[in-house]
């Protein structure tokens, strides 16, 4: 079972990079709003699960691509965590 | 004169129980239903007051009662004019407010939004249908001067104003596209002749209601008894749930932006799935990068493929069949093609003189095409002009040049309008939206690349409060003054602007920060 500090490490250091260029990093944070805050659209959405899917060996289902699974860091994590088992 | 909504009657009349319209939930109405339906609501506007030439808003989902709202607007012989629900409130209430739209077919889950944007109390509700739609009074109710525009008036006197489509606006807010029942069917005619769909076609529908490109969809579709197969967004923007949809829905006829086709490639596992039934696949909106539209080519096989293209003011103005096989060493796009047969196409300089060709220049359209901008006297100015014939000539703003072999390239804009995952953006509605807020003392919007190709947009402040200087904020801020596609991707900080010698924003220093 992955750690969560560990996946939440994994997916801020991806959003820093993709999506963050500039930007001060402590400003993100684990509950920050990634779709409804409008950094996330639907395409880096796609992205980010593409990205999730290759670095934790999981797939998505189509109805889980959704904003109750990937609107925040912690979100995510439990999601990812939840999906490896 | 044939208006739109006779091509829903006389198909009413040869395929009555057919299916006219279907959406993904299994939901679904008869041509024949369709047709009674739209006529009660036609009376329902009509008692309401509606009279010719009057404005009727449509805030919705993309259901089959706004398929209904429309055809019941065409029927009362008014205007409809579909905002995008996605929006921010305040920029539909902007374009309701500005085309004075008497009546207002909302969704109830709109009506709190709408109503707190143009600071209204209780509104009178006329009439409710379907599931969800309302019909309440909007701001050209009580209003004298919603019926005495000369914005209604077409060039042909027996013509009217069929829909006004709303887009980005350089000056911050949108403009409205006015298009006549005349001006739509030339075009549904053209696609009747070029594509020859048939009454076992099933169209997608993909574009919301308020682009141009639905117009394809809807009319083609219905004229010819097919079936329109309604997407909705959410769905649109899914493509592992979209894929799998466009072989169990039998769609034969696709029509979206190259954004979104590259979204089913990269991420909708189209090679197990069933796309036989697809024979024609349309897109515009944008270039398709050919190493994408390649590769899609190699798994969709067998279907023919039009790169259509036109600003929302002329519709489709040209288009380019894609050849069977793409040469292995092409990396730059295809044309745009040649003109329709509807309408003609010329390149112009900037003296309004014809170009040769081989030689780049504005590409400037005459014939069926948008009837002006609503109420923007100074706008329609700029953008037509007449030829030493007299002839009236629409400016895309597009920089093309006419090959040996008649075909348009594009190279350039002339202005800056981008075109973001095939959404038309001003970059200077997004720096008016940023002005907006109170701590933003300078704001300039650029266009980058990212790492696939695509196009970014950067925005670059000059704040007067350092604890507002996060990109967090800003991201937040844009999403409620923005449509999400104008929605800035990266946010620069900064002491000042660099300027020009006359003292404006120089943005071509921007680029190299």
């Amino acid at each position: 079972m992955a750690d969560i500090n560990e996946i939440k490490q994994v997916v801020k250091q991806y959003l820093l990079d993709e999506y963050f260029e500039g930007g001060n990093p402590d400003e993100l944070a684990d509950s920050t709003p990634l779709i409804s805050g409008g950094i996330l659209d639907s395409i880096s959405t796609l992205q980010l699960v593409t990205f999730l899917e290759n670095q934790f060996g999981i797939e998505f289902k189509p109805n889980e691509v959704d904003q109750d699974n990937l609107n925040s860091i912690a979100q995510i994590a439990n999601f990812v965590q939840s999906k490896k088992g | 004169m044939m208006k739109l909504h006779n091509l829903l009657e006389n198909s009413a009349a040869k395929f009555f129980d057919k299916n006219a319209v279907e959406n993904l939930k299994g939901g679904s109405i008869s041509y024949g239903e369709l047709d009674s339906l739209t006529s009660v609501i036609k009376n329902e506007l009509t008692k309401a007051g509606v009279v010719n030439g009057d404005r009727v808003g449509i805030y919705s989902h993309k259901t089959i009662d706004m398929v209904s709202a429309i055809f019941g607007i065409l029927k009362a012989d008014a205007t409809y004019v579909p905002v995008d629900p996605g929006s921010p409130p305040k920029r539909n209430a902007f374009i309701m407010s500005d085309c004075l739209v008497k009546l207002v077919i909302i969704e109830k889950e709109f009506l709190e939004g709408f109503k707190e944007a143009l600071g209204w109390g209780e509104v009178k509700v006329h009439f409710e249908f379907g599931e969800q739609l309302i019909i309440i009074d909007g701001p050209g109710k009580n209003n004298s001067a919603a019926s005495s525009f000369d914005d209604i008036k077409c060039e042909d006197p027996k013509d009217s104003l069929a829909y006004i489509l709303y887009t980005s606006g350089s000056t911050g807010n949108p403009k409205g596209v006015k298009y006549s029942h005349k001006g739509a069917l030339a075009f549904v005619d053209w696609c009747s002749e070029t594509f020859q769909p048939n009454e076992n076609d099933r169209f997608s529908s993909h574009a919301p209601f308020h682009f141009d490109l639905s117009i394809h969809d809807i009319y083609v579709s219905l004229k010819h008894g097919a079936t329109l197969v309604l997407i909705d967004e959410e769905t649109g923007k899914q493509p592992m749930t979209l894929a799998p949809l466009i072989s169990e829905k039998q769609i034969s006829i696709w029509y979206s932006t190259p954004s979104i086709l590259t979204l089913l490639l990269k991420f909708g596992k189209l090679e197990k799935l069933d796309h036989s039934k697809l024979r024609i696949v349309h897109f515009a909106g944008e270039v398709f990068p050919i190493k994408h539209l390649r590769a899609l080519k190699e798994i969709w096989t067998g279907k023919r493929y039009f790169n259509l293209y036109g600003p929302t003011e002329t519709n489709v103005c040209t288009y380019y069949e894609i050849p069977d096989k793409i040469p292995d060493d092409k990396t730059t796009p295809f044309p745009i093609g040649k003109d329709c047969s509807h309408l003609t196409c010329k390149v112009f300089n900037d003296e309004g003189e014809l170009i040769s060709k081989l030689s780049e220049g504005e590409l400037c359209v005459t014939g069926p095409i948008m009837q002006g901008y609503w109420n923007l006297p100074e706008r329609n100015a700029a953008v037509f002009f007449k030829d030493k014939n007299g002839m009236k000539w629409y400016k895309t703003g597009d920089v093309v040049i006419e090959e040996e072999d008649g075909n348009y390239t594009y190279v350039s804009r002339k202005d800056r309008m981008v075109k973001r995952r095939g959404y038309r953006v001003e970059l200077g509605e997004i720096e008016t939206a940023l002005y907006k807020h109170p701590s933003v003392l300078e704001a300039a919007a650029i266009t980058g690349t990212d790492k696939d190709g695509g196009v970014l947009v950067k925005a670059f402040l000059v704040m007067n409060d350092p604890a507002e200087e996060s990109m967090i904020k800003m991201k937040q801020f844009s999403s409620d003054n923005l449509p999400q596609y104008m929605i800035p991707d990266r946010f620069s900080f900064q002491k000042s602007l660099p300027k020009t010698s006359t003292n404006k924003i120089d943005y071509q220093k921007l680029k190299e920060y």
